[in-house]
C-alpha cells in the first residue's frame, strides 16, 4: 500500500507524480493547478462546505495493486464488487469495464472486437503512458484549472480515472462502463474521465459509484472532459451513491462539433452534499446536447445540481431535464441554465425541472438563468413543484394497493422520464438502489 | 342481508356534516341506482364507503359480505371486493394503465395469465385498445376517463361497484358501451351502485331499485318507476 501524507502541498504534488512516472509537462500542469487552486475562492452559491477540511485529506492512496482478473482481488474488495454486480454485468453485456478502489484502477478489460475496432479504453495513468500526444492535446482543456476552485485542485491532485478514444466512424454498440469505489476512510477520490470521439462515431459511457460510511466528512471530486467530434454522438450515464459523509463536487463538461450530440444522464442518490452541473458548450453548427437528471434526496441531504446548455452556433438544440424527489429534512436544487450567443441563429432551447416533496420539511429551489443574446432562437422554461396528492393516493389505494406500494407507484412515474432512458441490464445495482431509495423515502 | 349493508351513516366532511343518517342494502347481480340533486352527498356517500381518509365516518357501519368494513383502509375494502368508479379519475403521470391495473389485480387475487387476458379482452370491450399503453388518466378525454374506470371495474371482478356518475360527459355511443360494461358486470354478480343525476343511463339499464338522496338522507326508495318519476316531475315533487 502506498499512501501520501495527509495536506496538500507541492511536496505532495510532486511525490504523486513521482509515483506515476508522469512526464514533466504533467507535474508542471499539476504545480499550476495548486497555485491556482490557492488563488480561487471557494464557491459563493449553493451548500456549506466549511466542513471540507483541505488540510485533513488523504489524496493518494494505492490500496491493491492492479490485477488482471477478479480472483487476484483481495478478498474484501472482491466480494464488494461482486455485491455490486460488476462482474456479472461485464460477462453479460459490456465492451469494457474499469474498476477503480481510492486513487487507482484496479481492474480494467476491455472485449476483443471492441479492441480490434480500435477503441481506446485505458487508465489515465497507462493512456498518458501509451497515448502521450493524445492525452495532452485535450487534457483539460474543456475546463481548465481556472475554471473554478475544484477543477484546479483536481488538476492539482487528480489519480485514476479512464481515457476512452473512439476512432472515426466506430460506433461501440454496447456500453463501456467503469465503477468507482472510495474504500479508505479518509481518502479523497479524484478521478479523471477524458473522452475523445472522433467524427461520425458514438459510445455509451456509464459510470458508478460507492463508498462504505465512515463518520469523517470525505471528499470526492471528479472530472469529467468530453470532446464529440462532427457527427459524433457520446452519451454518458453517472449513477451516483456515495455514502452520506461524502462532498461530491464535480466538474462535468463536454464540447459537441458540428452536428454532433451530447446526452448526459444523472441519477443523484448518495452523498451528503453534491454539487454537479453537467454542462456542453454547443461549438458547431447543428450540434445538440440532452440532459436528464432525477435525483432523491433524503434526510440530510443537500443536492445542488443543475445543466448548462452554450449555444455558440447556429440550428443548435439544447433540452435540460430534471426530476428530484425531497424526503425528510432535505434540499434539492436545480440549477438550469441556457446561454445563447449572438452568432446562435436558430438556436432552440428547453430547461424542465419538477419536484416532488414528501415531506413537509423538504426544501426544494430550481434557478433557472436564460442569457439569450439573439432573437432568432425559440427557447423555453417551466418548473413545476408538487406533493403527492391525496386524491391520486387515494386512487391507487382504491383498487387495492397499499399506501407504500401506491407512493412508491407515483414516484417511479414521476421520474419515469428519466429511468426509461437508463438501461437496467447495464447500470449494475440501480434497480435494488431505487427500490432501496423508495422504500426509505416511504418511511 | 345484501352484499353490501349501510347502517344509520353519518359523514363530515372538513367538520361539515354531509350524510345524516343514511342506510342501504346492495343485492348481489342487481343494479341499483342513487338519484338526487347536486350537492345532496351521493358522491360523499361513494367516497365513504370506499374509505377515503377525509371522509370521516361518525356513526353508522359498513358491512361487505356480512364483514364489518367501517373502519378498514381503502385497501383493505378493495381486497375484499369493493369498487369505486371515480367521477373525476386523477391523472398518474409515468404509470401506465397496464402496469397499474396488473398491480391492482395482484393485489386484488387475480392470477397473472388471468389478468392478462382479462386486461386484452376489456380493451378491446371498451374500445380502448388504444389507450393501454397511455399513463394513467393522462390526456384522457372525459369519455376515455370513464371507459378506462369501467375496463378496470371489469378486469378486478368486483363484489360492489359504486359508480360515480359513469355517465356523465359520455357521448352516446360511449353511453351505450358503459351501459353495456354495467350491465355484464351485474349478470356476472356485481352489486352495483350507480350514481346519476340524469334517468337517461338508466334506459339502458334493468335497474332494480332507485334511492333518492337529498341533504344527507334517503328521501325515497323504489322500483325503475321512481327514476320515471324523477324524469317528468324533477326531485322538488319526489321530496318527501
Amino acid at each position: 500500500m502506498k499512501r501520501t501524507s495527509v495536506g496538500l502541498t507541492a511536496e505532495l504534488i510532486e511525490e504523486i507524480s513521482r509515483e506515476k512516472g508522469e512526464p514533466r509537462w504533467m507535474l508542471e500542469h499539476r504545480l499550476r493547478a495548486l497555485e491556482i487552486f490557492r488563488e480561487l475562492p471557494m464557491p459563493r452559491f449553493g451548500p456549506d462546505l466549511s466542513e471540507v477540511d483541505f488540510s485533513d485529506i488523504s489524496y493518494y492512496l494505492r490500496t491493491v495493486e492492479p490485477v488482471g482478473s477478479w480472483e487476484e482481488l483481495p478478498e474484501e474488495i472482491r466480494r464488494t464488487f461482486e455485491e455490486l454486480g460488476l462482474p456479472e454485468a461485464e460477462r453479460k453485456a459490456l465492451a469494457g469495464l474499469g474498476a477503480q478502489v481510492d486513487s487507482e484502477v484496479v481492474y480494467r478489460s476491455i472485449l476483443e472486437e471492441v479492441r480490434a475496432q480500435g477503441v481506446i479504453f485505458e487508465p489515465m495513468e497507462e493512456a498518458l503512458k501509451n497515448h502521450p500526444d493524445l492525452v495532452r492535446e485535450h487534457f483539460m482543456k474543456v475546463i481548465p484549472p481556472e475554471d473554478n476552485k475544484f477543477a484546479a485542485l483536481h488538476g492539482a491532485v487528480w489519480s485514476g480515472g479512464t481515457f476512452v478514444w473512439v476512432p472515426e466512424g466506430v460506433e461501440v454498440a454496447i456500453p463501456l462502463q467503469a465503477y468507482f469505489r472510495m474504500q479508505t476512510q479518509g481518502v479523497g477520490q479524484f478521478e479523471h474521465t477524458l473522452i475523445v470521439a472522433e467524427p461520425g462515431s458514438s459510445v455509451h459511457y456509464i459510470e458508478g459509484c460507492s463508498a462504505p460510511r465512515y463518520t469523517k466528512a470525505a471528499l470526492h471530486s471528479g472530472m469529467v472532459e468530453i470532446v464529440v467530434k462532427e457527427g459524433a454522438h457520446v452519451r454518458f450515464t453517472t449513477i451516483q451513491n456515495w455514502s452520506r459523509n461524502v462532498y461530491n463536487l464535480n466538474n462535468k463538461r463536454a464540447v459537441a462539433y458540428a452536428g454532433a450530440t451530447m446526452d448526459w444522464v444523472s441519477g443523484s442518490l448518495g452523498s451528503k452534499v453534491t454539487m454537479l452541473y453537467p454542462s456542453t458548450i454547443l461549438a458547431g453548427k447543428g450540434a445538440k446536447t440532452e440532459n436528464l437528471s432525477f435525483s432523491f434526496a433524503r434526510n440530510g441531504q443537500w443536492l445542488d445540481l443543475g445543466a448548462k446548455a452554450i449555444h455558440l452556433a447556429p440550428d443548435t438544440s439544447s433540452r435540460l431535464v430534471s426530476r428530484s424527489v425531497v424526503q425528510g429534512k432535505a434540499k434539492s436544487v436545480f440549477r438550469g441554465k441556457l446561454y445563447v450567443a449572438p452568432e446562435a441563429k436558430g438556436a432552440k432551447g428547453h430547461v424542465e425541472c419538477s419536484t416532488l416533496l414528501l415531506s413537509p420539511e423538504a426544501e426544494t429551489e430550481t434557478i433557472p438563468t436564460l442569457d439569450v443574446r439573439n432573437h432568432e432562437v425559440e427557447v423555453g422554461h417551466e418548473a413545476t413543484v408538487g406533493r403527492v396528492s391525496r386524491d391520486q393516493l387515494f386512487y391507487l389505494m382504491s383498487r387495492g394497493l397499499d399506501e407504500a406500494e401506491a407512493l412508491s407507484l407515483i414516484i417511479n412515474g414521476f421520474v419515469s422520464p428519466i429511468l426509461k432512458e437508463i438501461p437496467f441490464e447495464y447500470a449494475v445495482e440501480l434497480k435494488r438502489l431505487l427500490e432501496m431509495s423508495f422504500a426509505e423515502a416511504i418511511g | 342481508m345484501g352484499i353490501l349493508e349501510v347502517r344509520d351513516l353519518v359523514v363530515t366532511v372538513e367538520g361539515k356534516k354531509i350524510l345524516k343518517g343514511i342506510s342501504l342494502s346492495l343485492e348481489k347481480g342487481k343494479i341499483h341506482a342513487l338519484m338526487g340533486p347536486n350537492g345532496s352527498g351521493k358522491s360523499t356517500l361513494a367516497f365513504a364507503l370506499a374509505g377515503h381518509p377525509d371522509y370521516l365516518i361518525e356513526e353508522g357501519r359498513i358491512f361487505l359480505n356480512s364483514e364489518d368494513i367501517t373502519k378498514l383502509p381503502p385497501h383493505e375494502r378493495a381486497r375484499r371486493g369493493l369498487f369505486l368508479g371515480f367521477q373525476y379519475p386523477p391523472e398518474v403521470e409515468g404509470v401506465r394503465l397496464r402496469e397499474f391495473l396488473r398491480l391492482a389485480a395482484a393485489n386484488c387475487h387475480e392470477p397473472f395469465c388471468e389478468f392478462q387476458k382479462l386486461y386484452l379482452e376489456s380493451l378491446a370491450y371498451f374500445r380502448m385498445d388504444e389507450l393501454g399503453e397511455r399513463e394513467l388518466n393522462v390526456g384522457f378525454s372525459g369519455g376515455e376517463k370513464k371507459r378506462s374506470e369501467l375496463l378496470q371495474m371489469r378486469v378486478l371482478r368486483p363484489k360492489v361497484a359504486l359508480l360515480d356518475e359513469p355517465d356523465s360527459g359520455v357521448d352516446v355511443d360511449g353511453l351505450r358501451l358503459i351501459a353495456a360494461g354495467i350491465e355484464e358486470a351485474a349478470r356476472l354478480g356485481t352489486a352495483v351502485l350507480l350514481i346519476t343525476h340524469y334517468p337517461r343511463i338508466l334506459e339502458h339499464l334493468p335497474i332494480s331499485k332507485v334511492f333518492v338522496l337529498d341533504d344527507g338522507h334517503i328521501v325515497r326508495e323504489g322500483g325503475p318507476e321512481l327514476a320515471w318519476e324523477i324524469e317528468r316531475s324533477g326531485y322538488e315533487a319526489v321530496r318527501g
